[in-house]
């Protein structure tokens, strides 16, 4: 089929804590973002119906727009005319505390954390990984499925062909809990076979009766490759299937969209893995929410996820707090606060979670949060995103001195590219230093880093677009999507320069001779302990930096580098903060180094005017 | 008119309460359709299948998969006493035999012939539901439960740990804005829901733990402190499973906040009344939120109940509390709902409203308010 040209997209996606609705346009431009509405999402009481939120931020777009798109509780697709109705509508969604699974393999190192990436990587919460060498009781872990009640289990072990009984082994302990599903009596869990194909039979004949079970392709067909394309897909069907279908509003959500609804990290992750093949570079993307802070990245080709699910800036609020400790919390703060009082406004924010800073020093606190949200997330992502284990290589005489092996991290910060930040706390900051702030501190990146925020927090719904699979509107959704994603989404930042290494108190660390357009070569020193903000645009600038000799920008120590590099809205920040980076454990030297960073990127209005500065 | 959809919570002085009373899994119901109940009379019962041990028999007796079938003692489904052997090789001419014997009292459940497991379940756990208010079973679930229906004063609180619980209110303090401090936990008020004020410290909370009251209702606690009551940092609002003599039900927030007006007028109206609180909170999607139930007498219900037209959201003229510093717990009157963005001191750009709070007027963000619903 040819397909349509379409002139109009509304997409929206439900989150935990708003509903977040964009209108695409066809325009002489190509395909641009014409408007956006948003309002809270209302799984609470006392709406309990999802599809309510939705018509709120429609309604907003349709005040905004001048379009009408609603007619009472229907959205009119496709287009009746220029003025009236859309031509599609698609939606993501992690209302309804997102998609809840357990997995399951026989080496949790291999299989198991096979079958985890499988399901991150489709957008869902892992709960727990069960393995047969993870060091518990088959008792303790039937205990553990019936506690816990995931949506859905994804069961895999062994290579095609292997020894069968370590996976049956597992069946038994899940047929032996049999558990049931989260949401709702009436329906058997779904349980996705990914394992050895030998042990189908006998996984039939044990889970068979008493699950909704899929047999699939192996994730880990032999060891060296993962196969992880069917059970995310699968897990995608199901999702829609059995977990939406259970949420308040969600059948009703469904019955109007024109695609299938995708839960909101998938619809992400997509995007980011896009992203990162067409440019042909190493990607890092965080989507901080309310409930849980999700992390993507693509490095040597290969796309990993984690999402940290009970880190996030409203729902989990107190969790970063639990798991960062307060001390850590306020290292960031450069105001004196007394510490009970912040304790409790925090579990306010937790108990309504819908609530933004009206006060600076409240916008001050919160972005303090993020930074300890991202942190903590970033961390759990590095010891996830590793190299398969299990796998043999050859080494060579050369290779006797490198210990590095499977299992390593794949995440390198100087190889490191792109960070692209999303989510509330980002995407909304008031001034774009602040979210620009906020991910240098968290992510610490090395050498050199572009860093861009998605503007108005739009990549789910693009991931949604970028996946219609309907060929009649497939081809146009998705040049929408990248056009959007472009034009509209991305809000380029800037550049961060960062050397590496220990620097020398008050030395130069960095010199930077840039070629501005518009100003000519101009040179910087960059001091230990300073950060220079250079305001540039996002086009392509000349630059040769010179590291002091015990600093490197990715090649060896004090070598120079001469390459291209790019402004943004907040411009090039060299970071002479050092690497690895630590704040002062003295408090006045602490608060001293806060607020000049503060003032040296424009990074707060005065804050003074809080007195404690 | 201008409008915004805004959370709230209810605070109802005559409602139709209803309560399902369901089993974790298919049962019996004990009671009839239309029959009176009372918060313990028992509506329904079922037992849970009992824990599972799983033993390898194949691999203890040295015996392959395929083979452990043969030497199991008992067909499925036979009941075994602990320390009863239940499996056991034929041995060399009958010498040398092996066995393995049941770690616990427990039912054969199956026989696996590609791993050699047999699971050996625990016996049935009973469990039992009972009707949580007064009131009339006015449906039933075959097999699954039923439906409590109550004329009855309904309150939601924000936050809340322990379960459900009841007991005759008693309101401890004067005003909404008193303190409830140790001295008025009194030993008899054991097995009785407590109302105060404003806030409750630790040691007045560990006093009425004590002292084994049934609940408190009040305005605010220290986050903080939830630790010393829970023995972990609270990370995610979801409670009610907490093993605590005295549920708790916060009406406000953390903190020192004033119990709202309406809130403990209706409570002090009600005072000696018998209550139902349950302090069970889950603010994740399918929120929950702690509530207090006092079933009306007879002679009590006014029929002045008039449908609370919870899908308007705010408009001018609603009364709405601020739920985020600066003005944190207030509550005002929405004076107008301007529809342009301003900037806040964060240089925030919200969607605002004009709250008047004791004759001065306000812009707050609509984020940080929330509607007091009432009737």
């Amino acid at each position: 089929m040819a397909g349509k040209e379409l002139k109009t997209i509304l997409a929206t996606d439900c989150g935990s804590t708003t509903t977040k609705a964009i209108l695409i346009e066809l325009s002489d431009d190509g395909y641009r973002l014409k408007t956006r509405g948003e309002a809270p999402t209302t799984v609470e009481a006392p709406f309990e119906d999802v599809t309510k939120g939705v018509l709120n931020a429609i309604m907003e777009v349709e005040e905004l727009s001048g379009l009408r798109i609603l007619d009472g509780d229907q959205i009119i697709h496709p287009m009746r005319d220029d003025k009236t109705g859309v031509d599609v509508y698609v939606s993501t969604s992690s209302a309804g505390g997102g998609l809840q699974m357990m997995v399951a393999g026989v080496v949790k190192a291999m299989t198991g954390e096979s079958a985890e990436r499988a399901a991150l990587g489709a957008g869902s919460i892992v709960m727990d990984v069960l393995a047969s060498n993870d060091g518990r009781l088959p008792h303790q872990k039937i205990e553990r499925i019936r506690q816990l009640r995931p949506d859905m289990i994804l069961l895999s072990g062994g290579i095609d062909g292997g020894t069968v009984s370590h996976v049956v082994e597992l069946a038994e302990v899940l047929a032996a809990a049999n558990p049931k599903p989260r949401l709702g009596q009436n329906y058997k869990l779904p349980v996705i076979y990914a394992g050895n194909n030998k042990a189908q039979d006998s996984i039939e004949k044990t889970l068979g009766e008493i699950t909704d079970l899929d047999l699939i392709e192996n994730i880990r067909p032999v060891l060296e490759v993962e196969n992880l394309g069917p059970a995310r897909d699968k897990i995608h069907d199901l999702f829609m299937e059995h977990v939406m279908a259970q949420a308040p509003g969600y059948k009703k959500l469904m019955s109007w969209t024109d695609a299938p609804i995708m839960p909101t990290p998938g619809a992400v992750g997509s995007l980011i893995e896009m992203v990162a093949r067409q440019e042909n570079i190493s990607v890092v993307g965080v989507d901080i929410g309310g409930a849980t802070t999700d992390i993507f990245s693509v490095f040597q080709g290969q796309f990993n996820r984690t999402v940290s699910a009970n880190l996030g800036m409203s729902y989990s609020v107190c969790n970063v707090l639990a798991e960062a400790t307060l001390e850590n919390v306020l290292r960031w703060v450069p105001i004196d606060i007394d510490e009970g009082e912040l304790t409790n406004r925090i579990g306010n924010k937790m108990i309504r979670p819908t609530t933004v800073p009206q006060s600076l020093e409240e916008l001050i606190i919160e972005q303090a949060i993020a930074r300890e949200a991202l942190r903590l997330s970033f961390i759990q992502h590095k010891a996830f995103a590793v190299s398969l284990k299990g796998v043999q290589s050859q080494r060579t005489i050369s290779d006797a001195f490198d210990q590095s092996g499977s299992g390593e991290t794949l995440v390198d910060m100087m190889e490191l590219d792109l960070l692209v930040g999303s989510g509330g706390v980002l995407s909304h900051a008031p001034r774009r230093e602040q979210a620009m702030r906020m991910m240098i501190d968290a992510f610490v990146p090395e050498g050199i880093t572009q860093l861009a925020v998605d503007s108005i927090f739009m990549m789910p719904q693009l991931g949604v677009m970028a996946n219609i699979e309907n060929d009649a509107m497939a081809k146009s959704a998705r040049k929408a999507a990248v056009e959007v994603f472009e034009k509209d989404c991305l809000i380029r930042l800037g550049t961060c320069i960062a050397p590496a290494g220990k620097p020398k108190p008050g030395s130069v660390m960095l010199t930077a001779e840039l070629d501005l357009p518009g100003e000519g070569k101009k040179t910087f020193e960059l001091r230990t302990g300073e950060i220079i903000v250079i305001p540039a645009p996002y086009e392509p600038i000349k630059a040769v930096l010179t590291p002091a000799k015990n600093m490197t920008m990715g090649k060896d120590k004090g070598e120079v580098l001469n390459t291209e590099i790019y402004g943004g809205t907040v411009g090039i920040i060299l970071d002479g903060r050092g690497r690895p980076f630590e704040l002062s454990t003295e408090k006045a030297q602490r608060i001293e180094n806060l607020n000049k960073w503060s003032k040296a990127t424009n990074e707060y209005p005065d804050t003074e005017l809080l007195g404690g500065a | 008119m201008a409008h915004s959809y805004t959370p709230g919570l209810k605070v109802l002085h005559e409602t139709k309460v209803h309560k399902e009373r369901i089993l974790p899994l298919k049962g019996d119901v004990v009671v009839e359709a239309k029959a009176a109940v009372t918060p313990d009379d028992i509506v329904a019962r079922t037992h849970l299948p009992g824990n599972v041990q799983m033993i390898n028999v194949g691999n203890l007796l040295n015996i392959d998969p395929t083979d452990v079938e043969a030497v199991m003692l008992k067909p499925l489904g036979s009941e075994f006493a602990k320390g009863e052997m239940i499996a056991e090789t034929k041995g060399l001419f009958g010498f040398f035999k092996s066995n393995v014997q049941a770690p616990i009292d427990c039912t054969l459940e199956s026989i696996s012939s590609i791993t050699g497991q047999v699971v050996l379940r625990d016996a049935p756990i009973p469990v039992e539901i009972d009707a949580y208010m007064r009131g009339t079973v006015s449906e039933v679930y075959p097999e699954e439960g039923v439906s409590i229906e109550a004329e009855a004063v309904f309150i939601q609180g924000i936050f809340g740990i322990g379960g459900e619980s009841r007991g005759e209110l008693v309101v401890v303090t004067e005003t909404r804005e008193d303190e409830i401090t140790e001295d008025l936990i009194l030993p008899e008020h054991a097995g009785k829901v407590l109302v105060g004020g404003s806030f409750l410290s630790l040691a007045a909370y560990k006093k009425a733990l004590s002292l084994k009251v049934a609940g408190i209702v009040v305005g605010g606690f220290n986050y903080f402190d939830l630790e010393e009551i829970l023995g972990y940092t609270l990370g995610v609002a979801i409670t009610g499973s907490e093993d605590l003599v005295t549920s708790l039900v916060l009406t406000e927030g953390y903190g020192e906040i004033r119990m709202g007006t309406r809130t403990f007028d209706l409570l002090k109206q009600h005072d000696g009344k018998f209550t139902s609180i349950n302090g069970a909170t889950q603010i994740r999607a399918g929120v929950i939120r702690p509530e207090i139930v006092i079933p009306l007498n007879p002679e009590d219900i006014k029929g002045d109940v008039h449908a609370v037209q919870v899908n308007e959201g705010i408009q001018a003229g609603s009364l709405v509390r601020v739920i985020r510093a600066p003005y944190f717990g207030r509550i005002g009157t929405v004076v107008s709902l301007p529809s342009e963005l301003q900037k806040m001191e964060s240089e925030t750009m919200v969607r605002v409203a004009e709250i008047k709070i004791d004759d001065k007027v306000m812009v707050i963000p609509r984020a940080n308010l929330e509607m007091v619903e009432t009737d």
